[in-house]
């Protein structure tokens, strides 16, 4: 329940942000977070942003992650994967 | 979709669990290293992504009680279901609890007879609700950890800058350290770590865990929840075990910050302070529920007495899949009686519980 998911911050009024989410635009409170700016990714939770993305440190582990996996490019990815 | 595919590498994903078989390999132990997630979001990736199938032999992965959904005991249900009949009431809930049975019945049951039983995706998505409809009385279920509390918060002193009447809430928040301090001083717990929430603590920050190392020696890592997220993190950990050197990393640091989210905090504990709350499979834990502050008691209802226990089927083993005993296949119910579309005890209610989880995706094998 505790799901959060990146998406990018389209427009600001006030305390109410819109993000476009599988190409809906939906409407969040921005009253959790610093100074939210157009552009920013931030995490959604239930309505709310609760967090930007610090985008330096998600830079920082996919340069890992591309060391650890070789470098393979483009990288395949894993599927998620259901018995139904 | 940015930030989702790239930490989902799958030639990283193997790597990262050949370095755990090495790392692993140097553990002087007897028996395996056991990991427990105390996230229900971490519970559903470990299954989708198929991770115990990636992990060497020798690593456990258990699921706690990460679940509010799951943790959420029989008595709330009950009083929601009870103000549904009261005339007038509006009732909102996020969709996850819709079908969670109660003592007797689910909120399904009450729409079914005639109550106004709405799922919501949002707290704000109820006091819109209210807004609309003045004549109603809109309550809000609100349930979940430190990472849906402060959205809750924030609806409240909306509901009241907007001078809306007609929105309470019926708080059911729980926060986790004290139900990890719970779990890790019960004798019979046998762990090696944690993999520490994920959102929970990007309000928190990693900080509140640290008494697990220094107190009880657990290996801590805070991760996120893509398949080379949680790889990385049980690295960290095997790393830890076999340094001897627990204490709580951060693996997400994209979404977490040292210190978390004080301003999301902050408005918490504006509307909110701590109470005793009653969690289902565990019991009663000091500490670790929110109540409505006095301040604010004009938007809330009164919860349950938390020291009611929930009613449990005796032949369900859920107390202690959620303390990692047993694992879901081993309980008599798991595929039989209990199934996600007729759930008997908490863990299989939800699709992050550990029996829903693998039940769907086929973990017992």
């Amino acid at each position: 329940m505790c799901w959060a998911i990146p998406t990018r911050l389209v427009e600001i009024d006030g305390q109410i942000g819109k993000v476009e989410i599988g190409g809906t635009v939906r409407e969040i409170g921005l009253q959790l977070v610093e100074d939210p700016q157009v552009g920013d990714y931030v995490l959604i939770h239930a309505g709310f942003a609760i967090e930007k993305v610090d985008e330096e440190e998600a830079a920082k582990t996919l340069e890992l992650l591309a060391e650890i996996g070789y470098g393979e490019s483009p990288p395949s990815t894993l599927r998620p994967h259901s018995r139904q | 979709m940015k930030y989702i595919d790239e930490f989902r590498n799958a030639a990283a994903a193997k790597e990262l669990a050949a370095e755990i078989g090495r790392a692993a390999a140097k553990a002087e132990r007897g028996g395996p290293l056991r990991f427990m997630e105390v996230c229900g979001g971490h519970t559903m990736a470990i299954h989708r992504f198929g991770i115990p199938g990636l992990l060497p032999e020798g690593i456990e992965m258990l699921s706690g009680p990460g679940c509010p959904v799951c943790v959420t005991p029989t008595t709330y249900l009950d009083r929601a279901i009870e103000l549904a009949a009261e005339a007038n009431a509006t009732l909102t809930t996020f969709g996850d609890l819709y079908h969670v049975p109660g003592a007797a019945e689910t909120l399904e049951d009450a729409a079914a007879r005639g109550a106004d039983v709405r799922v919501v995706y949002s707290a704000r998505d109820a006091l819109k609700l209210a807004e609309d409809n003045p004549e109603r009385e809109v309550v809000f279920l609100a349930i979940g950890f430190e990472t849906t509390a402060p959205g809750t918060a924030a609806t409240v002193l909306e509901a009241h800058s907007k001078g809306v009447r007609n929105f309470r809430i019926l708080s059911g928040h729980k926060t986790m350290p004290e139900a990890l301090r719970a779990l890790v001083s019960a004798p019979e717990v046998a762990l090696d770590g944690f993999i520490l929430p994920g959102h929970v603590s990007t309000i928190t920050g990693p900080e509140p865990y640290e008494f697990l190392p220094r107190e009880f020696g657990m290996a801590c890592c805070v991760t996120g929840f893509e398949p080379t997220d949680i790889l990385m993190a049980v690295l960290a950990l095997v790393r830890q075990v076999v340094e001897q050197k627990p204490t709580v990393e951060n693996q997400y640091r994209r979404a977490v910050r040292a210190g978390g989210n004080p301003r999301a905090r902050e408005t918490v504990y504006e509307v909110f302070e701590p109470t005793d709350a009653q969690w289902r499979g565990i019991g009663l834990i000091p500490g670790s529920g929110l109540s409505v502050r006095e301040r604010w008691a004009s938007y809330s209802v009164e919860p349950p007495d938390p020291a009611i226990p929930s009613a449990e089927y005796k032949a369900c083993r859920c107390a202690q899949v959620l303390r990692g005993l047993v694992r879901p296949p081993e309980c008599p119910l798991f595929g039989k009686a209990c199934v996600p579309d007729s759930p008997v005890g908490p863990c299989m209610v939800s699709s992050e519980g550990a029996c829903a989880a693998y039940y769907k995706y086929g973990g017992q094998h």
